[in-house]
């Protein structure tokens, strides 16, 4: 186990589109975790009523706010921690959720995969903008309601993979092999099945962490967020609201967007090169060295359909010769 | 019928599987893939199952081996009815009952090494320390002609006959009575064949295992096996003395079998007999005969009436009306 998730990091890392997501993600994440060392101020604090709506500066690299006279860069920095909790946090539940959902209805099967599989089929049709609009209006605004929600309705796509993984492999010889040397359910459903979907589990959690970081700034900047937290989402709120279009203070609206672009990219990245390691006819060019096959095929076809037409059928003579 | 030297018996066995009817109501309808089959595998013996692809042979072994449950009929496994025990004491008595794998690329857990690979049906029956799952690993890897470099690898690195020794080594681990062959070398190179099958006949001999083996291959079915029984389409078309059976085809679809069976000798005359057409969907199975639709030699009594297997001699089975017809004496 221990050579294969090396050399899982490995592939990633020599992965060109892999790289450079890991590059940007270690970034972050860096950023995120010692932001409190790296933003020159505290984001935090309002009372610098003095130094309001200025441009960038040495002392301030992005400016500060028209409002209240926030350090925009230092908001910067601290947003990441928001972007990247709730991302990474409804990936892996969303990830476990589905795993166990997928697992359940494709192994178990029956009555079990009939109910799972019409859950999701109604999940599926519930539009989760307004509900979530709905639902934190209900029970407050939290970055935990967020999560909760993506998760609940995040799920059900992924499991519906995981099912239909679970059933190749369920068929699989090696399972066959496992059953007759007398494997309980559990050995074959963890130790042979959820192995073989792992793969599908870590993919999913990167890109479904990419489309949550855009939900979350989109939910902020509906003002659907924790009000109290600082997030990109609530910047560009807050930069709609505060006037920065009215006095050309580009870089507030910017910044950002720059580090929801980066977040989205560096997730989408890891995702993307995932995606091409487990499944290689997923590749660019794939589809040009496909039709070269096929046309190759149509014309190997081609050759046999003539040595067909020169020959008299063999199984007629055949029979003829037993007869006789 | 049952004695001592019996492992296996199975009774009039019949596994159909039910097809969605095509209108409600409608006359249900089933899929016969093991069809009224009743056949004796003595201890120690090498016993041949051949027939056509889609004859029912794998169904047939997966029945024996506890994998499918049986429609109708029985299958006796040391005395007793396998289908009427406990789960418990169906496990207990299916661990005497391995099987090898057509094809070792799909029987092998891509993710798995060669340690756990083989230790797998150890580690699931427990009772074992690590010392001695180590030791006895090392023990079937060597006796399956591969060494302890190959111990941390995985099926990847391996070719299809290396990865089919694996395949044996896992499945001789438990020390079963009984091994399903199940076409143990069509997947292989035709070079690595007799590896293999000399490998099967050493262990058969050093444990004294019994083996059903499944082919298609005869010249491969000829030199092992002591009994045979021919299938097709889920039922059993000739049974008994592999040699007899060879130099005495007595049913059409055996003989059809016979002369395809390629030659090196090319001055020998040979009797060449093509069936036509494909072998039919059990789904509408012909109403006497089943190989009433492609035998050259069918009369109108063989689609009205299913021959019975008779006895044509010793050990000498067949279902045919008209055994040996259209033979040139």
């Amino acid at each position: 186990m221990k050579k294969n998730s090396n050399n899982f990091f490995l592939r990633l890392w020599r992965h060109p589109k892999g790289r450079t997501g890991i590059i940007i993600a270690m970034l972050l994440v860096f950023c995120a975790v010692f932001s409190a060392y790296i933003a020159p101020y505290d984001p935090y604090d309002v009372t610098q009523r003095a130094e309001k709506g200025l441009a960038p500066s040495l002392s301030h690299p992005l400016g500060t706010t028209i409002t209240t006279g926030q350090d925009i860069f230092s908001m910067l920095i601290y947003g990441t921690r928001v972007s990247l909790i709730v991302g990474l946090v409804t990936g892996i539940c969303t990830a476990f959720l589905g795993a166990l959902m997928g697992l359940l209805a494709g192994y178990v099967g029956g009555i079990v995969d009939t109910l799972i599989m019409r859950t999701v089929d109604i999940m599926l049709v519930i539009p989760t903008l307004p509900l979530t609009i709905v639902l934190t209006n209900i029970f407050g605004k939290s970055y935990f309601m967020i999560i909760f929600i993506f998760t609940i309705f995040g799920w059900t796509g992924l499991a519906r993979v995981i099912r239909s993984q679970v059933l190749v492999l369920k068929n699989s010889n090696y399972v066959k092999a496992a059953e007759l040397a007398g494997a309980s359910r559990w050995h074959i459903m963890f130790r042979h099945i959820l192995p073989g979907v792992t793969h599908l589990l870590i993919m999913s959690t990167a890109l479904t962490s990419a489309g949550i970081m855009v939900a979350e700034a989109g939910l902020s900047f509906l003002g659907l967020g924790d009000p109290t937290a600082i997030s990109w989402g609530k910047m560009l709120a807050d930069a709609q609201s505060g006037g920065a279009l009215l006095f050309g203070h580009w870089w507030w609206i910017v910044a950002p967007g720059i580090g929801i672009f980066l977040s989205v990219f560096s997730f989408m990245r890891i995702g993307l090169a995932l995606e091409e390691m487990f499944n290689p006819r997923m590749k660019q060019g794939a589809g040009v060295r496909k039709l070269f096959k096929s046309l190759n095929n149509t014309y190997i076809q081609s050759v046999f359909d003539e040595m067909n037409e020169d020959d008299t059928p063999v199984a007629s003579s055949g029979k003829e010769a037993v007869q006789a | 019928m049952s004695d001592n030297n019996t492992l296996l018996r199975t009774e009039n066995l019949c596994v159909w599987f039910p097809v969605r009817r095509a209108l409600p109501f409608g006359q249900k309808r089933y899929v016969k893939a093991v069809d009224n089959v009743s056949i004796t595998i003595k201890k120690g013996e090498t016993f041949g199952l051949v027939g056509e692809s889609g004859c029912g042979k794998s169904t047939l072994a997966n029945t024996l081996l506890g994998m499918q449950k049986p429609t109708d009929g029985k299958v006796i496994f040391k005395g007793q009815d396998l289908n009427a025990l406990s789960n418990k004491e169906f496990k207990e008595a299916r661990r005497d009952m391995q099987m090898i794998f057509q094809d070792p690329f799909s029987s092998l857990d891509p993710r798995w090494d060669v340690y756990r690979l083989i230790s797998e049906p150890m580690y699931i029956r427990g009772g074992y320390t690590k010392e001695q799952m180590e030791a006895e690993v090392l023990r079937l890897l060597h006796l399956v002609g591969l060494n302890e470099d190959d111990l941390h690898r995985y099926p990847s690195e391996f070719s299809g006959g290396q990865r089919q020794r694996i395949g044996i080594a896992r499945a001789i681990s438990l020390h079963p009575d009984f091994l399903v062959c199940d076409e143990p070398v069509s997947a292989l190179d035709v070079s690595v064949h007799a590896q293999i099958l000399n490998l099967l006949m050493e262990l058969q001999q050093e444990l004294n295992m019994t083996y059903l083996f499944i082919s298609h291959n005869l010249a491969v079915v000829k030199d092992l096996c002591k009994n045979l029984c021919v299938m097709y389409l889920g039922q059993v078309m000739e049974a008994g003395d592999t040699q007899t059976i060879f130099h005495n085809p007595l049913h059409p679809y055996t003989r059809s079998l016979l002369s395809a069976v390629l030659s090196v000798n090319l001055d020998e005359k040979r009797e060449r007999m093509v069936l036509n057409g494909d072998i039919p969907i059990p789904i509408d199975a012909p109403r006497g005969c089943r190989f009433c639709t492609r035998c050259p030699f069918a009369s109108a009594r063989c689609f009205q009436e299913t021959p019975q297997l008779t006895p044509q001699g010793e050990n000498h089975l067949v279902a045919c009306h008209f055994p040996g017809i259209g033979m040139e004496k």
